[in-house]
């Protein structure tokens, strides 16, 4: 039921190809985890259109078995 | 489904900063929930809470409704602002403490 680190940089990286995810197991649980996500797509988009568009990539998978990841956007410097 | 969106359309136009949250402010049941609440006192506003796991059509229909997959969510004057994680980023950007001075929403009674 808990994804891996590398499953969820995965698929963030099939939508927002450019996107430099860094993943961090918070609890060392495999079940916490914080994302910090930098792509170029997020310019000009609210954070909440940020978010959204990370949730997307993870395709339903927030809220339900992603149940803790901790989420940060930004745009590249 | 239309139903409870016109229950959640009235509750976030009753109040103006409302916290759909787990648990309570004082009891919150989740560690995001449990955030929130911590920045909305930290600003010092008066806000009303929704208990998701008190009402499971509400719990669902709030996901839907502000087009977000989790909860905590916050609205202020009828709009979502965001999750826990977004909270967190505006109130350590200072802009959260701006959208209240300037939705101008009620101070929490000290």
């Amino acid at each position: 039921m808990a994804m891996q680190a590398s499953e969820i940089e995965t698929m963030i990286r099939a939508a927002l190809p450019d996107a430099e995810v860094t993943i961090t197991d918070l609890a060392g649980d495999g079940d916490h985890y914080a994302a910090h996500v930098v792509s170029a797509s997020f310019a000009g988009k609210t954070r909440v259109a940020q978010h959204k568009a990370v949730y997307e990539a993870l395709g339903g998978r927030m809220g339900g078995e992603l149940h803790a990841l901790q989420l940060t956007t930004a745009v590249p410097n | 489904m239309a139903e409870v969106n016109d229950r959640i359309a009235d509750i976030i136009k009753d109040d103006d900063v409302v916290l759909f949250m787990k648990g309570t402010p004082l009891f919150p049941q989740c560690g995001f929930s449990s955030r929130a609440v911590a920045i909305l006192d930290h600003l010092g506003v008066a806000f009303s809470s929704v208990d998701v796991l008190q009402d499971m059509e509400i719990r669902q229909g709030i996901k839907s409704f502000s087009d977000w997959p989790t909860i905590p969510q916050l609205y202020v004057k009828g709009e979502f602002v965001g999750g826990s994680d977004i909270m967190m980023e505006m109130f350590e950007a200072g802009e959260l403490h701006q959208l209240m001075a300037e939705k101008q929403v009620a101070r929490a009674e000290q």
